[in-house]
């Protein structure tokens, strides 16, 4: 199984204003981001799951240019507040790490 | 090279008071610029700045940007535009900023005249923004509710570029403005001049964080220069690198669309934009689209909630360290019996303990995954929120020995763990929260904001 970390150069989160994360998936090079970036493995259904978030409202987006796949998806609460323990969101990516990704 | 109809735009640093380099600022002088131009606020850093009104950044570190600023801006006779002051950008953040502008302007014998834009809202105007219908959320957020505004120390509108380029217009050295989109400030001098709107937004977009969209972002400072095609980006040191791909990588940054980006007055849609270099520093961008839309303006506020008070221990004991899970999953327990049997069963009930366990699960707060190696040490947080600071602090007093003491497992010798703090307890004072996420629709670009003049040599001001 090839995890997305060993196809992926960077992979970073970060807020995206206090209501959402936004997650940025940097792949090594045009062929292994031609393979993957339209996995289910990495889409909003899967992505929903991992963060506990309604599935029809994240957004994936390709950017071809970068060999990039963008993940945005609201928070599950606003930034801030009693419980926050991720105040930028910088450490939402971990989970994404270790995804198998077919082929 | 420089085009016809340019507007050179100095961006000296991602955010005023982060640290100007004066050697930069110095080596943009040189190319003519007709603008510095930069942000000093944001909401990345959470909800606490613009519900108390206070900076993110030390005054002594805004002082020392300002002063490396106003120097320059002197210096060159053009306008500096400052946008979301103070952090939150909320009416007490912009004052404390005008007082170190005039306290700078004064050391340094200059006599600018400053235009101030105020974006605090008033809730009453909200309200009846509110019933008109022209109130509306964004997602994930809801119809706007009554609570929600209660629940705010502050309320800000984000600004669009227009009561900056009136500002100019009015002949303002300075101006310092309010809460305001990241790129309006930016893009407000190419826009007065003329400049390609798509051009000028993708370009302030790409300049907002400074140095972020170069190849080395410890150098803060770039140059946008926008004409009547598109833009071209460089940065100020000449030991750094603007290149096609770092430039169009910042669309992605703290962007939920790396595509479309709303702002006061349209949207700007980079879908097609070109990325070529130039030369080996500076990148050209084409192809970038404004669209007009009807003029919004978005809400932020925030407020103050319940009150915390912390401790923390660090453990090494291999028998909790075998067992994270159970352990805390135990302290929590004991801890909430301890709080039952000592408070009034209401006073209790009003109180949140949290327990995170830093170097096992603390960060996500989710399950390790299963045959997780135990870890080397623990250091365990303890919070309690409560509706006043003393009664978090005496949660905190009631629950310190066992939080101190518990066992690792039934009929374990009693233990201490590792306080690094007397007392144990630290008072950390209100929690505060964002409630807003809507956009205001509004007849004009000024009507829900402010304009004061300071002339800043005779102390004066007038509307």
């Amino acid at each position: 199984m090839t995890k997305l970390r060993d196809v992926c150069r960077h992979i970073r989160s970060k807020n995206a204003g206090p209501f959402w994360i936004t997650v940025d998936l940097f792949f090594d090079g045009g062929e292994t981001y031609a393979r993957h970036a339209d996995d289910p493995a990495i889409g909003p259904d899967a992505v929903a799951v991992l963060f506990g978030v309604d599935p029809t409202q994240v957004k994936r987006f390709r950017i071809d240019d970068l060999n990039v796949v963008k993940l945005s998806y609201p928070r599950a609460r606003p930034q801030g507040g009693a419980f926050e323990r991720d105040m930028h969101g910088g450490q939402q990516y971990v989970p994404l790490l270790d995804i198998d990704l077919g082929g | 090279m420089t085009r016809a109809n340019e507007t050179r735009i100095l961006v000296p640093v991602g955010a005023l008071g982060a640290g100007v380099r004066a050697d930069e600022v110095e080596a943009g002088l040189a190319l003519s610029p007709h603008a510095i131009a930069l942000d000093a606020g944001s909401t990345d850093s959470g909800p606490a700045y613009l519900a108390s009104g206070k900076s993110k950044y030390s005054r002594a570190a805004v002082k020392r940007d300002l002063t490396v600023l106003m120097a320059a801006r002197a210096k060159a006779g053009i306008p500096l535009l400052i946008g979301s002051c103070g952090t939150s950008g909320c009416d007490m953040a912009l004052d404390w900023t005008l007082e170190t502008v005039l306290e700078v302007a004064r050391e340094q014998g200059g006599r600018p005249r400053i235009a101030v834009l105020y974006s605090e809202q008033d809730k009453s105007v909200l309200r009846a923004k509110a019933a008109a219908g022209a109130v509306k959320p964004l997602a994930p957020m809801g119809p706007l509710e009554e609570e929600a505004l209660d629940a705010c120390s502050h309320i800000v509108a984000l600004l669009g570029p227009e009561p900056y380029i009136a500002a100019l217009d009015g002949g303002a050295d300075i101006v310092l403005g309010g809460r305001t989109t990241d790129t309006a400030v930016l893009a407000a001098a190419a826009l007065r001049r003329g400049g390609h709107a798509g051009a000028a937004w993708h370009a302030a977009k790409t300049a907002e964080c400074g140095g972020q969209c170069t190849l080395n972002p410890t150098y803060p400072g770039v140059m946008v220069s926008v004409d009547s095609e598109g833009f071209s980006i460089a940065p100020l040191s000449t030991a750094n690198r603007c290149t096609p791909q770092t430039v169009s990588a910042h669309m992605l940054y703290e962007n939920a669309d790396p595509f479309r980006l709303t702002e006061p007055g349209g949207l700007l849609d980079v879908a097609d934009a070109r990325y070529a270099a130039v030369d080996e520093r500076t990148v050209r961008v084409t192809g970038s689209r404004w669209e007009p839309a009807p003029y919004t303006l978005k809400l932020e506020g925030a407020g103050a909630g319940p009150f915390q008070t912390m401790m923390l221990v660090g453990i090494e004991d291999p028998a909790v360290l075998a067992d994270v899970d159970a352990f805390v999953g135990r302290m929590q327990h004991a801890l909430e019996r301890r709080l039952a049997r000592t408070l009034a069963h209401e006073v209790a009930a009003t109180i949140d303990i949290s327990l995170r366990p830093y170097g096992w699960n603390a960060v996500s707060g989710r399950p390790p995954p299963q045959g997780a190696a135990p870890p080397r040490e623990i250091g365990l947080m303890f919070v309690a929120t409560a509706p006043t600071q003393a009664l978090a602090t005496e949660a905190a007093k009631i629950c310190n020995p066992f939080f101190f003491h518990l066992p690792a497992g039934e009929g374990m010798e009693m233990p201490s763990y590792a306080f690094p703090f007397s007392p144990a307890e630290i008072e950390r004072g209100q929690v505060f929260a964002f409630h807003l996420n809507h956009v205001v629709s509004v007849e004009s670009p000024f009507e829900l904001m402010r304009t004061r003049w300071v002339e800043s040599a005779i102390g004066a001001d007038h509307d």
